[in-house]
C-alpha cells in the first residue's frame, strides 16, 4: 500500500460521528476518501464554509464556492458560509473538533513545525498556527522521514507552528501519541516492527508493553 | 447622494503609496475589475493588506506582477512564486501574519478596539517584538489593529444605497475590511434596486460604503 494511503486511512479512523473537521491541503485532504461507513462528519474550509462538498460536474462550478486552495467545491444541503473572523473564531474558539495537518517536523514535546524552511521555502503560515492553537484535536499526518532524514526529532530545528502539544502523529510506519512524559508509540503499520520505527526516529520513543497494529483495511 | 462612480475615477482616487485592503481568498471574492484597473493606471508603492497573493496573473497576483506593491501584510504567499521571488530579492517587504490574527487585527481597527489577545503564535517567531499578556494563567499575544486608507470590497449584490450581500466563500475578508478603511470602494457582481435586499440578509450596511463602481457592460 502506498505510504500516503496508509496515513490517510489510519487518520480517517480518528474521525468520530458528528465531528467538525478541517483538512489541510495535500495529504490531509485525501483523508475524506477513507471515512469509515456510518461516520458522518462536517468539513470546514477556513476560507469560510461548513458543509463543503465534492466539486460539481465540470462546467457547473461557481467561482464563489472554492476550497482553501482556490479549487471549486460544492456545498451539501445545510452548509453555512461566513466571513474570515467567524471562520477563525470557530477554529480558535474550540468549536472545531479535529484539524488534520501536514508536518515538516514533530519533536519530543509534541511541537509541530510545518510552515517554513528559512532561506528555502517561506510560503507563510496561512491558517496553520490558528488551527494548531485552537482545534480540540490536532492530528499531524506526515511521512516518517524525508529522503531518509528523520522528521521526528528531539527538538524541532525549524520555526514552530505552535508550542501547543499536538494530539496525535500518524505516519506510514506508526501512530505516536505525544504526552507530558514524551512520545508514546501506540501502533505500528502492518509488517513494520517496533525496532524499524525506532531506527527511523531521532526522538526518544516511549514503548509500552503493548503496541498494536494499525487497524487499516488493505 | 449617489455612490455610483466609474471604474477609472474610483481607482484614480488611490494615490501611489496608499495603504489598501483587498478582499479575497485565492482570488475568490477579490474585486477583479478594480485590480486590473490599478494595473492599467500603473499605480506603484502600494501597501497591500490581504489574505494571500493568489496566483501569478490572477487576483492580487496581478498587482505583484505589475510591481505595484512595495509592502505586503498577508498570511500566505506560497501559491505565488513571483511574490516569493520579489521578497527574496528585496523588492517587496512582506509581513507574514497568521490568518486568524490578520482577520482580527483588521476587525479590531474597524470595531474601535486597541488590539486583540490571541493564543495563536505565542512562543513562536510571530511573537517577536510583540507584547505577551497573561490572562488567567494563559499566555496571549497582543496583536495590534490594522487600518488602511482604502478598502477594495467585492460583493455579490449591492443595492443603490450600497447595502451588500455576499455569496459562498467569496465573503471571506470583504465585510471585515469594509469596517477598517477611510474610503471603501465596492465592486458588485450585480446591482439591484434599494429594497430588493431585505434588512436581515444584508451583511455590510450601506453607511460603510463610500463608492459603488458602476456596472460593467451588459451582455445581450
Amino acid at each position: 500500500m502506498d505510504e500516503k494511503v496508509i496515513i490517510a486511512k489510519r487518520v480517517a479512523l480518528e474521525l468520530k460521528d458528528g465531528d467538525l473537521v478541517n483538512l489541510g491541503i495535500g495529504l490531509p485532504t485525501t483523508v475524506a476518501r477513507y471515512l469509515p461507513a456510518g461516520i458522518d462528519v462536517s468539513f470546514q474550509s477556513e476560507n469560510g464554509i461548513i458543509g463543503m462538498a465534492p466539486p460539481p460536474p465540470a462546467g457547473l462550478d461557481n467561482p464563489a464556492f472554492t476550497d482553501a486552495g482556490g479549487s471549486p467545491i460544492g456545498a451539501f444541503p445545510g452548509a453555512a458560509a461566513f466571513d474570515s473572523c467567524m471562520s477563525f473564531g470557530l477554529i480558535r474558539g474550540g468549536h472545531l473538533g479535529v484539524t488534520v495537518l501536514g508536518g515538516l517536523q514533530v519533536d519530543e514535546l509534541g511541537q509541530l513545525a510545518n510552515w517554513m524552511v528559512p532561506g528555502k521555502m517561506v510560503p507563510g503560515m496561512g491558517g496553520a498556527m490558528d488551527l494548531v492553537s485552537g482545534a480540540k484535536r490536532v492530528i499531524v499526518a506526515m511521512t516518517h522521514t524525508a529522503k531518509g532524514e528523520p522528521k521526528i526529532l528531539h527538538r524541532c530545528t525549524l520555526p514552530l507552528t505552535s508550542t501547543r502539544r499536538i494530539s496525535l502523529l500518524v505516519t506510514e510506519l506508526a501512530v505516536i501519541e505525544p504526552t507530558a512524559e514524551g512520545l508514546v508509540l501506540r501502533e505500528v503499520a502492518p509488517g513494520v516492527s517496533v525496532e524499524q520505527v525506532i531506527a527511523a526516529t531521532q526522538a526518544t520513543l516511549i514503548v509500552p508493553k503493548t503496541v498494536t497494529e494499525m487497524a487499516i483495511a488493505a | 447622494m449617489t455612490k455610483a462612480i466609474t471604474l477609472s475615477a474610483a481607482v484614480e482616487m488611490i494615490p501611489d503609496g496608499a495603504s489598501v485592503m483587498v478582499g479575497g481568498f485565492m482570488g475568490c471574492g477579490s474585486p477583479h475589475r478594480i485590480l486590473q484597473e490599478i494595473v492599467r493606471q500603473g499605480k506603484t508603492g502600494l501597501t497591500i493588506i490581504c489574505n494571500d497573493t493568489a496566483r501569478p496573473g490572477f487576483g492580487i497576483g496581478r498587482l505583484i506582477e505589475a510591481k505595484a506593491v512595495a509592502k505586503l501584510q498577508t498570511s500566505h504567499i506560497g501559491t505565488n512564486p513571483e511574490t516569493q521571488r520579489q521578497m527574496i530579492a528585496g523588492e517587496i517587504e512582506v509581513e507574514l501574519c497568521p490568518q486568524g490574527s490578520l482577520a482580527e487585527r483588521i476587525r479590531a481597527a474597524g470595531f474601535g478596539l486597541g488590539g486583540v489577545l490571541t493564543p495563536t503564535g505565542a512562543g513562536t517567531v510571530v511573537a517577536e517584538g510583540k507584547q505577551t499578556v497573561e490572562v488567567d494563567g494563559r499566555s496571549f499575544l497582543l496583536e495590534k489593529p490594522i487600518r488602511a486608507d482604502f478598502a477594495l470590497v467585492a460583493a455579490a449584490r449591492a443595492d443603490y444605497r450600497g447595502n451588500l450581500v455576499y455569496l459562498g466563500t467569496a465573503r471571506n475578508f470583504n465585510p471585515i475590511i469594509a469596517m477598517a478603511a477611510t474610503t471603501v470602494i465596492v465592486e458588485a457582481q450585480e446591482i439591484v434596486p434599494t429594497g430588493a435586499l431585505t434588512p436581515d440578509e444584508i451583511i455590510t450596511p450601506h453607511i460603510l460604503v463610500d463608492h459603488l463602481i458602476e456596472r460593467g457592460p451588459s451582455h445581450g
